[in-house]
């Protein structure tokens, strides 16, 4: 079995334009793309969320802030799951909520530290 | 009262206060002569109590009686010490002056300082829960045997190397500073929760001892609520989710021993004191801002002693499962969250995900799929069953089983 990351992207204050019943049937959705995980045993670990406060360091101590580059999307957040190949995570990423509300998934294998 | 009856119950309630003390007193490395010690006192009074007659305060004569016999030992003790040990000699020096404190507030301190000396890591849960019986609930080897479907020698064994490894590791009876309770009550509680567990889905035969056993780990768990420097919230949440549970006791078991699924249940049988204790320690588990395992099995038991069949149950239940998985993947947890998800989204929809759990060698499993497909495809619903049925080990759910095969192929 191996780790793969999961990295979502949406624009930026994805929430901004929601009622607060879309956000509960938003928040219910990835509860139960989250949960079905875990009941397989595919979830490694439960990852974070990631907020839109944040700085970037640039050589030159150069600090902007913003998590973001140019681009308009951010990452909003990070889980780790477990699968064989990272077809299978791909398969499993198929099912993540942020796919219906116009994010994205970037999945990427998990090197072990201590492989060359 | 006749002596026969009182010696038992006296065992039951002062074997675990003494031992405690005295364990305490000796240190670690003496747990099986401290009990050696509270044992010879029992065999004594059942020799004299037979013929002099009952004491008038029968407590009060075992506690002297101990006493000095712990005294006695202690001499014995220096002495042998002082051929062997300069170091030991002087721990125990004095011990002309050491006093017994069998007060109730010792008694109380003792017996928490001997639960996390023995929810000790270095040895394993079933040597913890064991010890836990032994020493902290007056259990006898008997009973203990009982309850983990064993023999007297097996469980002997057991406590045994537990109790030579607690004294390998020097383990301390004391409270850990205040600094590291977070951290330490945390094995606390896990043994707490399956020494309740196991009475809650024993598959012992003997009903009685299992909910003994429900009972001890309550009575333990309140200890720690009572305290203040352990009355944490996640003490709380276990402590809730118990009463809960609990509350269901005379409703899931029929008087034949046979056991009642949750849907079949009398509600009128549910213990309402215990569901309102439940619910006074689920405030109390709310103080703070950690959300443990025990707070979210607690909140879904509590939908579980709401109303049966509402949609906003099955709902929040499904939430709460999901959560759980979150934080700590279990198959039990994984077949609950899937049967709520069934509630909420129709069979269909918990036949697709029940089949992507891969636990085909769970009795639960084939249980769950043979829930699912009855009224959807009662032939496969049958064969879920049968199979569950070979792989149960317990006869009392096997009954269960049956008795659904059979009104299938009859309905």
């Amino acid at each position: 079995m191996n780790e793969f990351a999961f990295i979502f992207r949406n624009d930026f204050h994805p929430e901004a334009g929601y009622s607060p019943e879309q956000l509960q049937d938003i928040m219910k959705q990835w509860q139960t793309w989250m949960g079905g995980m875990a009941a397989k045993g595919q979830l490694a670990n439960g990852g974070h969320r990631l907020g839109g406060d944040g700085k970037t360091v640039r050589p030159s101590a150069v600090v902007t802030n913003g998590p973001f580059a140019e681009i308009k999307e951010m990452i909003t957040g990070i889980i780790v799951v477990k699968a064989d190949t990272i077809d299978e995570a791909t398969e499993i990423a198929k099912g993540c909520p942020i796919l219906n509300a116009g994010g994205n998934v970037e999945i990427r294998d998990i090197v072990p530290m201590n492989a060359n | 009262m006749q002596e026969k009856e009182l010696i038992p119950q006296l065992y039951r309630s002062e074997f675990r206060k003494i031992t405690a003390v005295l364990c305490r007193l000796f240190g670690i490395e003496h747990i099986s002569i401290a009990e050696d010690i509270v044992g010879d006192t029992f065999l004594l009074a059942a020799e004299t109590w037979g013929f002099k007659g009952i004491p008038q305060n029968p407590a009060a004569w075992l506690y002297t009686v101990a006493k000095n016999k712990a005294k006695d030992f202690l001499k014995r003790n220096a002495i042998y010490n002082e051929k062997v040990s300069p170091a030991i000699q002087l721990a125990s020096e004095n011990t002309n002056e050491v006093e017994v404190d069998l007060s109730s507030n010792n008694i109380k301190d003792s017996q928490l300082q001997m639960m996390f000396a023995i929810c000790y890591p270095g040895i394993p849960p079933e040597s913890q829960i064991g010890l836990s019986l032994r020493i902290l609930c007056g259990f006898s080897i008997d009973e203990i045997a009982d309850a983990f479907l064993t023999n007297k020698e097996t469980i002997n064994k057991r406590l045994y190397r537990a109790k030579e490894k607690l004294k390998e590791d020097k383990v301390k009876i004391e409270m850990p500073p205040d600094a590291e309770i977070d951290k330490r009550i945390d094995n606390v509680l896990i043994t707490l929760y399956l020494l309740f567990n196991e009475g809650y889905y024993s598959s012992s035969k003997n009903a009685v001892l299992s909910k003994d056993l429900c009972l001890e780990a309550m009575r333990l768990t309140y200890m720690l609520a009572e305290n203040t420097s352990t009355n944490k919230p996640d003490v709380n949440a276990l402590l809730s989710l118990m009463c809960f549970h609990a509350s269901r006791f005379d409703a899931r078991i029929a008087p034949d021993g046979e056991l009642i699924l949750y849907d079949d249940q009398d509600i009128s049988l549910w213990n309402n004191e215990l569901i309102t204790n439940g619910e006074h320690f689920l405030n109390m588990a709310a103080r703070g801002n950690v959300v443990s395992k025990y707070h979210i099995e607690a909140a879904i038991a509590y939908w579980h002693t709401a109303d049966k069949d509402s949609p906003e149950k099955w709902e929040k239940v499904l939430s709460l499962y999901n959560r759980l998985l979150i934080i700590e993947y279990s198959p039990i947890a994984a077949l609950n969250r899937t049967y709520a998800l069934a509630k909420v989204y129709g069979n269909e929809a918990g036949i697709a995900e029940a089949e992507k759990l891969k636990l085909e060698n769970s009795n639960l499993y084939h249980g769950l799929l043979g829930e699912l497909y009855t009224g959807v495809d009662n032939k496969k619903a049958i064969d879920h069953l049968t199979t569950a049925s070979k792989l149960t080990k317990a006869a009392a759910d096997r009954k269960v089983i049956l008795k659904k095969i059979e009104k299938l192929k009859a309905g």
